[in-house]
């Protein structure tokens, strides 16, 4: 991390990955400030050229302890994801599914969306090496922390290609 | 009169909130063991499932939160109806335990006081408490520590009283698809069958409570339970919605009489790492 844009594209859908470097935590409130930051015409609280973003809010750490950090449910990020993909953003981190909508702009940007292991919080925090708040402090768990992370264990759930492990339970939309 | 001091009420919950979040359930643990088995050896399905397993020793063993979202909490409080609370407020005490145990162990505050205006309230408090009086004189307290990404998925229908059990199971199975993979399957389902329509959505949260491997007493709600096991599955949903075998390990229901004109059901989804510990106090 960060991805490199060739390795992006070598990445399949259903592949297991295991990511080791910097990504960043986001979820819903701190997704809607940067949309409406990014509305008017405000930079950015950090770059997010060729950057992750993991859907989490974690447990707070202490003690030098971090706490437990699995992923939130991706898609109700969605509509705030174009935009960010368009900012230059790479990699998501998350669960579930997501729109058609945001599988195209996941296409057309060469971008990929991971899933990590769905309720095994302390699990993760076990490869969570350092943690600390960078933007929106304000939020508590939900700010923009800084991860370092160390063989994430993460599934390809959508390719640069469009390749999705969800496509089947999507149709419905 | 047995009276209980509040601070013993407020140590209790405090105590539990805590079990709750750390130590997985064990029938719970039982039935994700059983999941793992299900897969085949090898598959993605069975290493995420034995991921599960190991998050929940990892718990137990350091105290970390089983699931960072540690869910905002639901209190069950049965009163005997010879117990009484001294030197202080029932609904107080509960409050300080909860907001004790997310404080003491660094658990995260997902509560917001207003739900429009949506400020943080910093103590994952207030509870949901719901208080029932029964016979005896002890309490019985049940805390649920409830994840949001589940309860989001929850749904419940007013159906014509004619209806008849297929459709029951048509919508309960129906909830399981539209949750999809996005509320952390394998799920366990809470239904509620009867009642008003307040009262049903609580037989489903409270359906939570029983072990997912006793069934309902009733062997015709315990047949319902099982078919909807069964169909659940059949969506082949799976872990991380990896098409695997299981997709429900668990479907608790219970029932409650309504009116005749009526037929609610209300299904209250869990995910895998459904959390709730009890205790009585002044036995």
């Amino acid at each position: 991390m960060p991805l490199d844009r060739k390795d992006i594209l070598f990445l399949k859908a259903g592949e297991q990955v295991f990511l080791s470097g910097v990504i960043y935590t986001a979820r819903d409130q701190a997704h809607l400030r940067m949309a409406n930051m990014i509305k008017e015409g405000k930079g950015l609280p950090l770059s997010l050229e060729r950057e992750t973003i993991y859907y989490a809010g974690p447990t707070p750490s202490h003690g030098g302890k971090i706490g437990s950090c699995g992923p939130t449910t991706s898609s109700r990020m969605d509509v705030f994801t174009p935009a960010l993909l368009k900012k230059g953003l790479k990699g998501m981190i998350g669960k579930g599914k997501r729109s058609k909508v945001v599988r195209d702009a996941i296409k057309s940007s060469g971008a990929v969306y991971f899933v990590a292991p769905a309720g095994a919080g302390a699990y993760l925090s076990t490869k969570i090496k350092s943690m600390e708040p960078v933007a929106f402090e304000d939020l508590g768990p939900e700010a923009i922390y800084r991860l370092t992370v160390e063989d994430f264990p993460v599934i390809v759930a959508i390719d640069a290609r469009g390749g999705d492990i969800y496509e089947r339970l999507s149709e419905g939309k | 009169m047995n009276f209980i001091e509040a601070k013993e009420v407020e140590r209790v919950v405090a105590g539990l909130c805590v079990k709750a979040n750390t130590f997985l359930r064990p029938d719970v643990l039982k039935s994700i063991k059983k999941a793992y088995q299900k897969e085949k050896n090898g598959s993605l399905s069975r290493e995420m499932l034995g991921i599960l397993i190991k998050n929940a020793e990892i718990a137990g063993k350091s105290g970390l939160a089983i699931c960072q979202d540690t869910g905002m909490v639901a209190v069950f409080v049965e009163m005997g109806r010879n117990a009484a609370i001294k030197n202080g407020d029932l609904m107080k005490a509960v409050n300080k335990g909860v907001a004790k145990a997310y404080r003491d162990k660094y658990f995260r505050k997902s509560v917001v006081g207003d739900p429009v205006l949506r400020k943080n309230t910093g103590t994952n408090t207030p509870a949901v408490v719901h208080i029932g009086i029964n016979e005896g004189s002890s309490i019985k307290i049940s805390v649920m520590a409830k994840g949001f990404g589940s309860e989001n998925k929850s749904r419940m229908v007013m159906l014509d009283p004619t209806a008849g059990v297929e459709r029951i199971e048509d919508f309960c199975v129906e909830t399981v698809k539209k949750a999809g993979p996005d509320a952390c399957p394998p799920y366990i389902l809470g239904i509620g069958i009867g009642g008003t329509q307040e009262e049903c959505a609580l037989l489903a949260k409270k359906a939570l409570l029983r072990p997912i491997t006793k069934p309902n007493r009733l062997k015709h709600i315990a047949r319902l339970e099982r078919e909807i096991m069964d169909k659940a599955n059949a969506l082949k949903i799976g872990v991380m919605g990896l098409r695997g075998a299981s997709t429900v390990i668990g479907v608790n229901i219970e029932t409650g009489p309504t009116h005749i004109a009526g037929l609610p059901v209300a299904v209250n989804v869990s995910c895998h790492a459904l959390r709730s510990a009890s205790a009585v106090i002044g036995k």
